[in-house]
């Protein structure tokens, strides 16, 4: 009888063992998870936490002290350059190391590895995109620059110091919840983090719906709906500037007329995973004939996800060598946006198309060798091996051509419907030091070694902004831009004639750039930076209004201050709402209108055009806008399922401006002939449905219905983990560029006095544990457009009250 | 007295192991203890229970409340779909002490089979 109590109790214990024990409830075990000595109770941090202490590395050369101040911003002073890096390696992984292997993961196409064959499609899109290839080929240039090898390995080491300390009661919590733990960090990873980037800001591409848009529309209606230069462009180069080319200018091939401009087929696949086409930023700088200290102001606020952990980390550098505070990006080494004792940088994305496909023509199913210059030629095999959670590794045949990686063939997307195979040509894959820039910058002096760093970066291009406490203030849009003929490049070309490649580069001298304008500023905002007299053929994804806000408001400031700066980065002024709300209502039938609409007219024509909170008219004027694009549009374009992209907004509003005759406007699916005040009454009737419905659940204010709200990275997922409901006005096309998930990812503003005088904020904290009081207590500030006054530490001031904790590395 | 000798030194032996084992370690403790101090099953089973219970829970009352509750919210909205951090507390104290009940129980079972 005991031996069946015995029995009984011993398979009790056991299978409650077994069962917490396993991964049935969550990815990782519930027993574990909840164990206060290892699981997630761990990562519930002190809130009087010492981040100080005493460690010990053999890979140092010498000593090195971490001041932390009371937002968390450690101050490093190492004696030697390279220590300094270890020491940020390790404050990244320390603080953010889940962040910044996952992205990594996911620039490398490993995300199955974590969650599963769900994460498959995304995998083989990265891979096949070509995105390890390309971070190999940029680490071998990398690895070849003594100085730029140097300071990646003591990154690398830093972070690895850290992960070794890793344990089951530090593990961060994301690694915890999904059941996995971290590997070593490589300079790889860094390569592919800077890879990842270069994506999100120059892997944006249309080639595919420009494609089948061109086949539709003909090539004059065509350049109506996706025209090169817009006629209110306010550009970065202001217009009149006088421009040369240091190089002929590449004519298309004899057949492009035939084999290119008017292909007959349509094309069926789509980029998938776009980048968000909302990143982007806003930078200007103003010369001290504009300011009230007579020296100049650089403020920057770039555009990206605003998402938890946040993308930036806020840092202090300090050797013999170099003294630069700013944010940087856990995952590579140097300061990103920022400033030294000298001058100050700031970037904006350029937004240049750099991203070109090629129809493929394999011999046979093995893919390897396609017709090119008349004959067969090899291609190279790369076999992407994708390992998936438990499951069996996926094999993925990938054919390199002379273009780069043939991204879509009959392998890839699953839903083939034709067997047309396309390779991609794209900046990312060429070889690249690009972190050598950031290198010499953040030990820059002076305009002359500012424009000898910016000129070892190649991709994504970027607006490079800088001033100086001598006075000067300067932008260049820096890059390898590929040298184009004519609309070469926005739709797919032919990849078996070699005259088709691109036909070498801009000259680095011919990049669009202005240096000390008499006008006293120089702005961008991913606007087209020069007007249509630059020689160069320049297709992008540009933004207009952004642009033409600023330079509005810089052209009348006079004495600014840092004050004056502040109110403009979070300005909620929307200029696109001045332009198109005059052509809605003097367009709209009074007498056709219902109770609900007449209302909805009445607050939009009371509206100031400020995209503020507690504003009704910005909801009801993006619902307005949107709904008369697509009933100006739809019928147009979208005739079957063929991807295609409707015209961004300005183009329709720049088009009304012009013509209240816009032949689009008419609905080619009626006999009747529409007008414009048909079509802007029609979509205003469309869209009120939905603006009843807000109203009823109380989002038809612009802060309700945006809901701005800082996601973690994990997205739906980890909900608790993320930050809801900041009231933040703007949107898109507004300087303060606040959506609901996207928008200012850091907000800086740098007056070049002695001593400097900065601020900054970014929407979250320097901590990536959800588990820290650190971890989103920026949010607030940010959500208020208010800033924090940035400490350039100073080595006598160790005794200085904001240091909270202080650690000490030696060797 | 053997009672609280035995809930304590669970407790104790408890922590000790979890310094160095995973969650589970748990169980060895509670089942090892009732070999070297003899009770009663039903009250093996409840010193299990209770030192466990009284383990867990004190410790993370104690983690949270040095966290201001920050992250029991959260993590009781994550894994209980309720923002309830005392219930996410009390859970977690709860299967430490089933388990640790049902090590003990089988402890003390196992001496008296062995004794016999």
């Amino acid at each position: 009888m005991r031996m069946l109590f015995l029995t009984i109790s011993v398979a009790v214990t056991i299978a409650l063992i077994v069962i917490l024990d396993s991964k049935k409830v969550l990815p990782a075990p519930l027993g574990k998870l909840l164990s206060p000595q290892e699981g997630l109770w761990q990562n519930a941090e002190p809130n009087d936490i010492d981040f100080g202490g005493n460690l010990n590395f053999p890979e140092l050369k010498g000593k090195g002290d971490v001041y932390f101040d009371e937002r968390l911003v450690p101050h490093i002073f190492a004696k030697d350059d390279n220590d300094a890096y270890f020491i940020q390696g390790y404050l990244h992984a320390r603080f953010r190391l889940w962040q910044m292997e996952f992205q990594t993961y996911a620039a490398a196409g490993r995300v199955s590895e974590i969650v599963g064959e769900k994460g498959l499609n995304y995998d083989r899109t990265m891979r096949r995109m070509g995105m390890v290839y390309g971070g190999e080929r940029a680490l071998a240039m990398m690895e070849e620059d003594v100085t730029t090898k140097a300071s990646m390995d003591a990154y690398t080491a830093g972070v690895n110091a850290y992960i070794a300390t890793v344990n089951s009661s530090n593990l961060p919590v994301e690694y915890n919840l999904l059941g996995y733990t971290p590997e070593k960090w490589t300079n790889l990873k860094s390569a592919l983090f800077y890879k990842a980037m270069t994506n999100d800001l120059a892997g944006f591409d249309t080639d595919f719906e420009f494609t089948n848009a061109l086949r539709l529309l003909g090539e004059e209606k065509f350049k109506i709906l996706y025209p090169d230069v817009q006629d209110s462009l306010s550009p970065i180069i202001p217009k009149g500037t006088q421009f040369y080319a240091n190089t002929t200018i590449p004519v298309a091939p004899s057949n492009a007329d035939s084999v290119y401009f008017h292909r007959k087929d349509s094309i069926w696949y789509t980029q998938q995973f776009k980048p968000n086409p909302s990143n982007g930023s806003n930078n200007w700088a103003l010369s001290g004939s504009k300011t009230k200290s007579g020296k100049p102001i650089l403020c920057n606020d770039p555009h990206l996800s605003i998402t938890l952990p946040s993308i930036w980390y806020e840092m202090q550098i300090n050797t013999p060598n170099f003294n630069v505070y700013g944010v940087s990006f856990p995952g590579i080494l140097g300061v990103m946006i920022g400033f030294n004792d000298n001058i100050a940088f700031g970037f904006t994305n350029a937004g240049r198309d750099m991203k070109d496909y090629y129809e493929i023509t394999f011999r046979d199913k093995s893919r390897l060798s396609y017709w090119f210059n008349n004959q067969w030629k090899n291609s190279n095999i790369r076999i992407e091996h994708i390992a998936i959670k438990d499951q069996k590794e996926v094999l993925d045949t990938v054919a390199y051509s002379v273009f780069g990686p043939v991204m879509y063939d009959e392998s890839f997307p699953d839903k083939l419907k034709t067997k047309k195979a396309y390779a991609l040509r794209w900046i990312a894959h060429d070889p690249s030091n690009a972190l050598k820039m950031w290198y010499l910058l953040n030990r820059a002096k002076t305009y002359n070694d500012y424009l000898e760093a910016i000129k070892y970066f190649n991709a994504p291009a970027q607006n490079m902004l800088f001033a100086s406490k001598d006075g000067d203030i300067a932008l260049w849009q820096q890059g390898t831009f590929p040298l184009r003929w004519q609309d070469q490049g926005k739709f797919v070309m032919p990849g078996s004639d070699s005259s088709y490649m691109w036909q070498g580069f801009i000259p680095q001298q011919d990049n669009p750039h202005i240096i000390n304008p008499i006008q006293g500023y120089i702005s961008s905002a991913n606007q087209r930076p020069v007007d249509s007299t630059y020689p160069y053929f320049i297709p992008g994804r540009y933004d207009m209004y952004r642009g033409i806000s600023i330079n509005r408001r810089l052209s009348s400031i006079t004495a600014a201050t840092p004050d004056d700066m502040k109110k403009l980065q979070n300005d909620t002024y929307n200029v696109l709402a001045e332009t198109a709300v005059p052509i809605l209502l003097k367009n709209v039938n009074q007498l056709l209108l219902n109770a609900d609409e007449r209302k909805y007219v009445k607050i939009l024509s009371n509206w100031n055009f400020y995209s503020d909170i507690n504003e009704k008219g910005p909801t009801i004027f993006t619902h307005w806008l949107d709904s008369l694009r697509q009933y100006v549009f739809q019928d147009d374009l979208l005739k079957n399922d063929l991807p295609i992209s409707l015209p961004v907004r300005y183009t329709l509003v720049e088009n009304l401006l012009k013509d209240s005759a816009f032949s689009f406007i008419d609905n080619s699916n009626t006999t009747k002939v529409e007008t414009l005040s048909d079509a802007v009454t029609i979509s205003l009737k469309k869209c009120t449905k939905q603006l009843v419905q807000l109203e009823k659940e109380n989002k038809l204010t612009w802060g309700n219905y945006k809901n701005t709200t800082l996601y973690h990275l994990l997205r739906t997922a980890t909900m608790p983990f993320a930050k809801e409901h900041l009231p933040v006005g703007g949107g898109e096309n507004i300087i303060n560029a606040t959506t609901h998930d996207h928008g200012p990812s850091w907000k800086m503003i740098v007056q070049l006095t002695t001593p400097t005088e900065a601020y900054g904020v970014f929407p979250g904290g320097q901590s990536g544990n959800p588990g820290s009081k650190y971890y989103d207590n920026f949010a607030s500030t940010w959500a208020a457009g208010k800033y924090y006054k940035l400490w350039m530490m100073q080595s006598s001031e160790v005794k200085d009250k904001r240091i909270q904790s202080t650690l000490h590395f030696s060797k | 007295m053997k009672f609280l000798a035995s809930t304590i030194s669970i407790a104790l032996l408890a922590f000790s192991l979890g310094l160095f084992l995973p969650w589970w370690s748990i169980a060895i403790s509670a089942f090892l203890v009732p070999i070297f101090i003899p009770i009663a099953p039903w009250k093996a089973f409840l010193s299990g229970f209770l030192a466990l219970f009284f383990f867990w829970g004190l410790m993370t009352y104690i983690i949270s409340f040095r966290n201001g509750f920050l992250f029991t919210h959260k993590i009781s909205l994550l894994i209980l779909k309720a923002d309830n951090p005392m219930l996410l507390i009390i859970l977690t104290a709860f299967l430490g002490a089933l388990v640790a009940g049902f090590a003990s129980l089988s402890g003390s079972l196992t001496k008296r089979v062995f004794k016999n």
